[in-house]
């Protein structure tokens, strides 16, 4: 048991590591999340300026959502990749044979990977337009000190149901030649149903409550409802839950789908 | 001129090579075609979804924005299908891909600008002109020549104008490596913030916007004539009629910028 968690961290450093090892395309990731954050706070000040209290939402919370997604965005992968590219280039190249054969669980090796390469964007890609948003547009802080933690654990489930979803489109490519089409088409629905773009709470009503109940919800309009304190008390614990709900289901179902996939696996001899 | 002739000939060899390429895998183009379609829309999905709370954001109604929306759009659509991909400098410099592009006898920006040239690329343009068109006939302006000139002058001008952007910003890889996101801060960013009526920017913003990166001539300037909105800078009206004098400046620079960057390489030799 210590041993495999020896291991799964091992796997996780080395990820950690070899995201920070990109410096000039962090720091430029993080200058174009701040950059996207000055013009989009700007567009949600206007509209809340026309509407105060849009959503539920202050104006201050309102700006500090922009922030808070932009931090958010290269750490859930809303956009995919992490580990779905290498996933992906294994594919062409044939590798993902030998990785099956390996003694570390599949599934387990890649959550671990891509757990390492969120810890390191968090502090970066995350950190900087927060930073951003604090100094220059005021943006709103947690007030109760715990919420910081709760935060933290909101987005450690967040890349877990992100990782769920990404590794099932994955594992698409066992049965289709080429899986970048539908990749490209989850990347749509990832951007719209998370809240990325947009609160949910500005939806149309009846797309507001079907987005909500997603899986997608618990990436992006979860944590940073957490971080705004928008459920005090138990209504954190019931975020929370919801989020822990669908990594359970989609960790699940991507086990069912590699044990179809790995049937699936014809290795060429030679 | 001849050189010219060539380099665009160059070109067009290999986008209709990269042309087939794409159309080997023939359900993945179709399903990228029409995520590309969905993608490019989402944005606006938002701003249709912002309208349903208001019926004007910064002062402008949802025909006015259509109008940027529709030219940022196109602008940076064209701009990216022609020569888009050169934002992958960088990688290719790594993997010393670069240096195999040197050593053909073709000019290396003209490769470099056709490397995975797709067709579906036109799923921008195509699905912003569609949002330019509505807007043009609900918007409630007296059309003169000089309104339908400044049009086709905006459309043309944002290309050659996003164009140079992509170009000049990527030479900045030949020193910085993988800085690929910072051109996306002015090219994408330059565009989301192009899509906002100028009124809802703070006043460095929009000076930055017109004389550090040339983004105001793309179609701020030009729609406050169409319009006939006043200038929240207060410049002479002759930078409304200025485009095609930023767009060739525009055009020097990333010349300029490239030549040195090329000048710059060094090969890894492998």
């Amino acid at each position: 048991m210590a041993q495999a968690v020896g291991l799964y961290l091992a796997i996780a450093r080395g990820a950690f590591r070899r995201y920070s090892t990109y410096r000039m395309a962090t720091f430029s990731g993080a200058f174009t999340n701040s950059v996207f954050g000055v013009i989009l706070a700007a567009t949600f000040l206007a509209l809340w300026r026309a509407r105060p209290g849009l959503g539920g939402y202050d104006t201050a919370q309102a700006v500090t959502y922009i922030w808070v997604s932009q931090a958010l965005l290269a750490v859930v992968a809303a956009w995919g990749g992490g580990f779905q590219d290498d996933v992906q280039a294994r594919f062409r190249s044939g590798d993902i044979a030998i990785d099956l054969y390996r003694p570390v669980d599949f599934q387990g090796w890649w959550l671990a990977n891509d757990l390492g390469r969120a810890a390191f964007q968090l502090l970066l890609r995350g950190g900087v337009p927060l930073t951003v948003g604090v100094l220059f547009f005021h943006a709103r802080l947690p007030h109760s000190a715990l919420t910081w933690p709760l935060f933290l654990v909101s987005v450690l489930l967040a890349v877990v149901v992100s990782f769920g979803l990404r590794f099932l489109v994955s594992l698409l490519g066992f049965w289709l030649q080429d899986s970048e089409g539908v990749r490209a088409i989850t990347v749509v629905v990832s951007m719209f149903l998370s809240g990325m773009l947009l609160p949910l709470a500005l939806f149309p009503p009846a797309l507001g409550t079907a987005a909500r109940a997603l899986p997608w919800a618990a990436m992006v309009q979860v944590p940073c409802d957490v971080f705004l304190e928008r459920h005090p008390g138990r209504g954190v614990a019931d975020q929370l839950a919801f989020q822990l709900l669908w990594a359970v289901v989609l960790f699940g179902a991507g086990r069912l789908a590699l044990r179809l996939a790995a049937r699936k696996v014809v290795v060429q001899g030679g | 001129m001849g050189e010219l002739r060539w380099a665009v000939t160059s070109w067009r060899l290999a986008a209709a090579m990269w042309t087939r390429a794409a159309f080997s895998y023939r359900v993945s183009f179709v399903l990228l075609s029409l995520a590309s379609l969905l993608i490019t829309g989402l944005d606006f999905v938002v701003l249709v979804l912002m309208f349903r709370h208001t019926d004007r954001l910064g002062g402008w109604s949802l025909p006015e924005i259509g109008l940027l929306y529709g030219t940022s759009g196109f602008a940076i659509g064209m701009a990216d299908f022609l020569v888009g991909t050169v934002d992958g400098l960088g990688e290719r410099i790594r993997t010393g891909a670069l240096d195999v592009l040197l050593i053909r006898p073709a000019p290396a920006l003209s490769m470099v600008c056709a490397e995975r040239f797709t067709l579906r690329r036109l799923a921008r343009p195509a699905q912003t002109l569609a949002v330019l068109g509505w807007s043009l006939q609900a918007l409630p302006v007296a059309w003169s020549w000089d309104k339908v000139l400044l049009l086709i002058v905006m459309l043309l001008c944002g290309t050659v104008i996003f164009a140079a952007l992509f170009v000049g910003l990527s030479a900045t890889q030949f020193w910085w490596g993988e800085a690929r996101e910072l051109q996306n801060a002015a090219t994408y960013g330059g565009a989301t913030l192009l899509q906002y009526p100028p009124t809802i920017f703070a006043k460095d913003l929009l000076l930055g916007a017109t004389f550090g990166v040339p983004l105001a001539f793309v179609n701020w300037l030009p729609a406050l004539h169409i319009l006939g909105r006043p200038d929240p800078l207060g410049l002479p009206p002759a930078f409304r009629f200025a485009s095609p004098l930023a767009a060739g400046l525009s055009v020097l620079a990333a010349g300029l910028a490239w030549r040195a960057g090329l000048r710059a390489y060094r090969g890894t030799g492998s």
